[in-house]
């Protein structure tokens, strides 16, 4: 048992390194350590060119999508080099969070189901960062039970064999900063409601798609609303046939949580950080035992989810796939960063509730935490839908009985809006 | 990276897994929850045969000169099988403490025993309610005699030899006691799990000898309790995922409303948060565990964390186990109980929880404040 790397991830690591010590934006470094939930820390630039031009130098000299194969942009790594790339590229690696959707979940779906000449026109400019995709496919009536979507595609009655797109979508990320995105719409509301869905990729400029921010309840705008009036996609844009869309959107989903090692932050550092340097009458807070039973809490979880990482980089390391023990780690981080910014609040006192930086400077972060933390236990699967995935995948589990599988969509109670 | 154990220490858990299948069913167990031996005695014979008592234990003493990552593997095996034996008294901590500071005599005179089962060890710190600390440690030494009293003592109604926490001059220091010798007298305890036992221990005089530094006897302690903080982490990872089992397998099997109960959200999202909390405390164990085969300077730190989160899983997932099976989870005729008793049992062992979190935070500040080493 060992955290040592084998000869080839040694050279391998070496390498990593010394490329990114040459070409990483050092001038930046500072900046992306102050970043904070929802803010990406920079204010030297603007965050969006910044990103694109590391992404572009890093896809330059082979380190864009580096498990992707050649002929797409990628380096065809191994898994265990991914991570290795992960580790070693640290804060600057935040400054892809552009291009988190585009790389993890649409770019796998190209991989899977569009035409050999598609992928060699569309992948290249994805993991270069020059095209920066989204992910269409919650809705106002279709977020956990994503299956009860309403957006409809429509075959054109001009035999153009194109679609026209008429819905809306909602919570997608970076829509207001994306080139392309595909888009998961209902073709046949006659048949029970997996039945009848087909994917499509559209370019975020077609005439008749309108992209308003979303207002969050922490004051931010990172999602959007996406409004389809009329738009009009040619069939050669379909991904899988027509009603195979449920299926498309797994290979998503699945690249969803494959994201292995990367680490969900839980706060705890911070909070730990803050524990140590917070005076009290009595001394530092970190020497009161209510506090150190809570932090000790805190740590065992956030350490939990680090060694569970370590897990799946050794069987990654060794050639095999990991267990399905990483399925834990979106839902106790989310769950433990609100306990833990509440708590942090509370050692506050009274002015836990301030959030002004004038006076709060060195406690601000939990604050943020606080109020973004709803979002993480909802955001790319609710802590109900983990839970129900722990229990039937892992666990063995029976499905929940469904009483809407067999029923026509149309037919299909809905609760008025969408 | 190789953060696993290795293919030959697979195979040792497989086996240790089959041995104790075999040999310690449920209903061997209940022989010593329901009788009046307080372990089962066949089966540590039997695990002293197969070299389970001994693997961290070197060949010249009678052991098997493995290591410490397979001791920790055999320890999730006794853990999963709620195995009524003095393991932890006298393979984690006595064997332990003498394998680190004992002397070749001493050494020579137990550790063979205590490989082979032929004899028990054990540790005897507290001396009543509360948190052990070096100043509850009232037991006096004086002219190679040991007197005060010892409560609770694991296995100490059983145990041939124990090593003692004891005052002299020079402070606190550990002492090596034949428990058969003059001096000692003893009764068990009743306790909440009465598959592992807990005596009271009057010492009166008794011959001692001691063992390792004089006047170091709290750190010394304190290292062999995060040594045996480890491997026990090991069983409560071992037990909270029987426990688990269990619970799956009676939501799967027991239908109610017209349905497996195992259907509802209510009991899914139950067990999913027992699976949550196992797998944070195997992969912290795993941290142990990999601190401890390699003497790393983290070992405080990586024990108390293993120990903190092993505690949680194993009550959490015991006392869900019981609301999953509902009523028939609180009756005697089911071995829910078992584990129930075994985990809350084991959460005191070695230091209560609360003790742990705070050790837990202190080395951590401790290690923040110490210089950043290269």
């Amino acid at each position: 048992m060992n955290f040592d790397d084998t000869p080839q991830e040694a050279a391998f690591r070496a390498q990593v390194r010394a490329w990114i010590d040459a070409n990483a934006p050092k001038e930046l470094e500072a900046e992306l350590k102050q970043a904070t939930f929802g803010n990406s820390g920079l204010t030297s630039g603007d965050p969006i060119a910044l990103a694109k031009a590391w992404q572009k130098k890093k896809a330059d000299a082979g380190w864009a999508c580096l498990h992707w194969p050649p002929e797409y942009g990628g380096r065809g790594a191994t898994p265990i080099e991914r991570v290795i790339w992960g580790q070693e590229e640290g804060v600057y690696g935040s400054l892809g969070g552009l291009f988190i959707i585009g790389h993890g979940m649409c770019g796998p779906t190209l991989m899977a189901w569009a035409s050999e000449e598609q992928k060699r026109k569309l992948l290249p400019p994805l993991a270069s960062g020059e095209e920066v995709w989204c992910q269409l496919f919650s809705e106002p009536a279709g977020g956990s039970d994503l299956a009860g979507l309403r957006t409809r595609a429509e075959r054109a009655n001009d035999g153009t064999g194109d679609w026209i797109i008429r819905g809306q979508k909602i919570w997608t990320s970076g829509a207001q900063n994306s080139d392309y995105g595909i888009l998961i719409t209902r073709t046949d509301p006659d048949v029970p409601k997996h039945k009848g869905l087909t994917m499509f990729w559209l370019s975020m400029k077609s005439p008749g798609v309108e992209i308003r921010p979303i207002k969050q309840a922490n004051g931010q705008s990172g999602f959007n609303e996406v409004f389809f009036t009329d738009v009009r996609i040619p069939d050669a844009q379909r991904l899988g046939a027509v009603g195979q869309g449920w299926t498309v959107s797994l290979t998503t989903l699945m690249n969803e949580r494959l994201s292995i090692g990367s680490g969900m932050p839980t706060g705890f550092p911070e909070l730990f950080d803050y524990c140590l340097n917070l005076q009290t009458e009595d001394g530092p807070a970190v020497d009161n035992p209510m506090v150190r039973s809570r932090l000790a809490q805190y740590a065992v979880k956030a350490s939990g989810l680090k060694y569970t990482g370590m897990r799946a980089i050794s069987a990654l390391s060794k050639g095999e796939t990991p267990g399905p023990e990483n399925s834990i780690g979106k839902l106790v981080a989310g769950a433990s960063m609100q306990e833990l910014a509440m708590f942090a609040l509370d050692l506050q006192g009274e002015t836990g509730v301030i959030n002004d930086p004038r006076h709060a400077q060195a406690a601000q972060k939990f604050q943020a935490m606080l109020l973004r933390s709803p979002a993480t236990r909802v955001e790319g699967g609710t802590d109900e839908i983990l839970r129900n995935i722990i229990a039937e995948r892992v666990l063995g589990l029976p499905g929940d009985i469904r009483v809407d599988k067999d029923v026509p969509f149309k037919d299909i109670p809905t609760s008025g809006r969408g | 990276m190789n953060f696993d154990f290795s293919d030959e220490q697979k195979q040792l858990r497989d086996e240790a897994r089959k041995f104790l299948a075999d040999r310690c069913s449920p209903a061997t167990v209940r022989v010593i929850l329901e009788g009046p031996e307080p372990y089962d005695r066949a089966l540590w014979k039997g695990l002293g045969e197969m070299g389970f008592l001994g693997a961290a234990i070197p060949e010249a003493y009678g052991g098997v000169g493995l290591g410490h990552l397979e001791l920790c593997v055999i320890a999730e095996e006794l853990g999963r099988a709620n195995a009524p034996v003095p393991m932890a008294s006298s393979i984690y901590l006595a064997a332990e403490a003498l394998m680190l500071w004992g002397t070749e005599a001493q050494k020579t005179a137990w550790l063979p025993r205590l490989a082979s089962g032929a004899a028990v060890g054990t540790l005897a710190l507290g001396e009543g309610v509360g948190r052990v600390t070096e100043r509850t440690i009232k037991a006096q030494m004086a002219g190679g005699k040991l007197s005060g009293v010892k409560m609770p003592v694991a296995d100490g109604d059983v145990a041939d030899v124990a090593v003692v926490a004891a005052r002299e001059a020079t402070g606190v220091s550990l002492y090596l006691v034949d428990l058969a010798g003059p001096g000692v007298s003893r009764e068990t305890l009743e306790t909440i799990d009465p598959t592992r036992s807990q005596a009271r221990i009057i010492f009166d005089g008794a011959p001692a000898e001691r063992l390792g530094e004089a006047g170091q006897g709290w750190r010394l302690a304190s290292d062999l309790l995060d040594r045996a903080a480890v491997l026990m982490a090991f069983e409560q990872v071992g037990g909270s995922d029987r426990a688990l089992e269990m619970a799956r397998d009676y939501a799967l099997e027991r239908m109610a409303f017209g349905r497996q109960i195992g259907s509802f959200q209510a009991i899914k999202h139950m067990l999913a948060d027992m699976y949550v909390a196992a797998t944070l405390a195997r992969s912290n164990a795993y941290y142990g565990a990999w601190a401890l085969s390699t003497d790393s300077p983290e070992l405080p730190v990586a024990a108390a964390t293993a120990r903190v989160s092993a505690t949680q899983a194993y009550q959490h997932c015991a006392k869900n186990n019981i609301q999953v099976h509902g009523g028939m989870g609180f009756t005697w005729a089911f071995d829910c109980h078992l584990f129930y008793r075994r985990a809350n049992a084991l959460a005191l062992a070695l230091g209560s929880q609360t003790t742990w979190e705070d050790l837990l935070i202190e080395r951590m500040r401790r290690r923040n404040d110490a210089p950043a080493a290269a």
